[in-house]
């Protein structure tokens, strides 16, 4: 019997692993506008997050998010607040869920939904100005955790 | 509770950050020694309490350009226009100057009360409606693409010679549902990025986007010479990019919509001086 139940055990966890993949954008679990779990499955990339928040073709998140510690890219934007510390003032989870759908915690921000592909008006196919014929998320899974990563190196 | 408090510390640091930066500068302009307000208190119903021209979110060499006709680079296309106004064209063999006469004179204010409801057509339109009407019925020519060269230097032309005068739309009568379908796209949030007009132009004029220094968003400047891709911009080409910007589906330059929200946002600006050719970013 005990043998059965760590067999099935066993199982649960191979099972809970094989389908561990990215979790899609419909399927977001939020608790008070926090994510618990990696999107992709994976831990994230500081440095690639880096690379993502100043890209503009990416995150583009210093167009509005000021910050110190990415002095080295140019024209940061203050529509936001400066990113410097928010490994601090946020959990890993909060993080990630802000920057998947920031409106889930803050109702009627004006900041995007980075992992969000329904719900849009009018929703364009890039910035061609043209419909959309299909809706990818702003940045995908790993991309998100890649930033979480970062932000949690933004530390006073 | 963390939530909250951590809510609050956003909230207030981009509200001092608002009081900070969300000032334009201090500037005054005059063009050719003329001054044109650039700043005037809002009406009681308007959402905003003071009312600043996009001029005055510029910087210091833009700002310049506008100040003198002779720098002004708008004033190129201005010139093709005036030769047109006398340029016969179409089967009438009418030019505009034949009914119109001097520029100068009957084109006094029509840019002022732009748009405005047409009974004959039965829709709010902008200037571009009304000089395609000339065109096509007067002149029997081709009627002028919207948010191209020749249409925008002479709704440049047309809105130079209201120059210096208050921006007053009429939004009463049947040109109400106009101006509420207007003000609902306003707040409206388009596209990928669930941005409205009111999200960057209410929400966070003064405050940077990038390389971009936000401003109320008004149109009292339009058609205006944009240094960025150096050539009469219409108010609405510029409505198409920013919408366009949102990664939305944007409109089209002179559909329903974009008149419908011309006509708000003008009346956003009322008040402030027709500064058209304006000189921009």
């Amino acid at each position: 019997m005990k043998q059965t139940v760590l067999g099935l055990v066993i199982s649960a966890v191979i099972a809970g692993t094989a389908i561990a993949g990215p979790v899609s954008p419909q399927s977001v679990v939020y608790a008070d506008g926090a994510v618990a779990a990696s999107l992709s499955g994976a831990t994230g990339d500081p440095s690639s997050g880096r690379e993502i928040i100043i890209t503009k073709g990416q995150g583009n998140c210093i167009a509005c998010h000021a910050s110190e510690a990415l002095a080295d890219a140019a024209w940061h934007g203050e529509v936001g607040p400066v990113l410097d510390g928010v490994g601090d003032r946020w959990s890993e989870a909060e993080l990630r869920g802000i920057i998947a759908n920031a409106k889930m915690m803050f109702e009627g921000t004006v900041m995007p939904s980075f992992y969000k592909t329904d719900g849009f008006i009018r929703p364009g196919d890039g910035y061609t100005g043209e419909p959309a014929t299909q809706i990818d998320p702003i940045l995908s899974a790993q991309q998100i955790e890649d930033v979480v990563a970062y932000l949690m190196t933004l530390k006073e | 509770m963390r939530h909250m408090i951590a809510a609050l510390c956003a909230a207030t640091a981009s509200g001092l950050a608002l009081a900070a930066l969300a000032e334009p500068d201090d500037q005054s302009l005059a063009v050719d020694g003329v001054e044109l307000v650039t700043e005037i208190k809002a009406s009681d119903e308007h959402p905003l309490d003071m009312l600043y021209s996009g001029w005055r979110f510029r910087t210091d060499e833009t700002q310049a350009l506008q100040t003198d006709d002779f720098d002004n680079p708008a004033f190129i296309f201005v010139e093709q226009a005036v030769d047109a106004w006398d340029t016969v064209e179409g089967e009438a063999g009418k030019s505009c100057a034949e009914c119109h006469g001097a520029v100068e004179e009957s084109m006094k204010g029509v840019r002022a009360g732009m748009p405005k409801w047409d009974a004959e057509a039965g829709e709010v339109w902008s200037v571009e409606n009304f000089v395609n009407r000339c065109r096509t019925e007067r002149m029997q020519a081709e009627p002028w693409k919207w948010d191209k060269a020749d249409m925008n230097a002479m709704a440049a032309l047309i809105g130079l010679q209201s120059r210096g005068m208050p921006v007053d739309v009429d939004v009463s009568g049947p040109a109400e549902p106009w101006f509420k379908r207007g003000e609902e796209m306003y707040y409206t949030r388009y596209g990928q990025l669930e941005l409205s007009c009111a999200s960057c132009h209410e929400e966070n004029y003064g405050n940077m986007i990038r390389a971009d220094h936000l401003s109320q968003g008004h149109i009292n400047g339009f058609p205006t010479y944009r240094l960025k891709n150096t050539k009469l911009n219409s108010v609405h080409g510029r409505f198409k990019g920013c919408i366009r910007d949102t990664r939305a589906h944007t409109f089209k330059p002179g559909s329903e919509e974009f008149r419908a929200l011309e006509l708000y946002v003008a009346w956003r600006g009322e008040g402030l001086a027709v500064e058209t050719p304006s000189v921009r970013q």
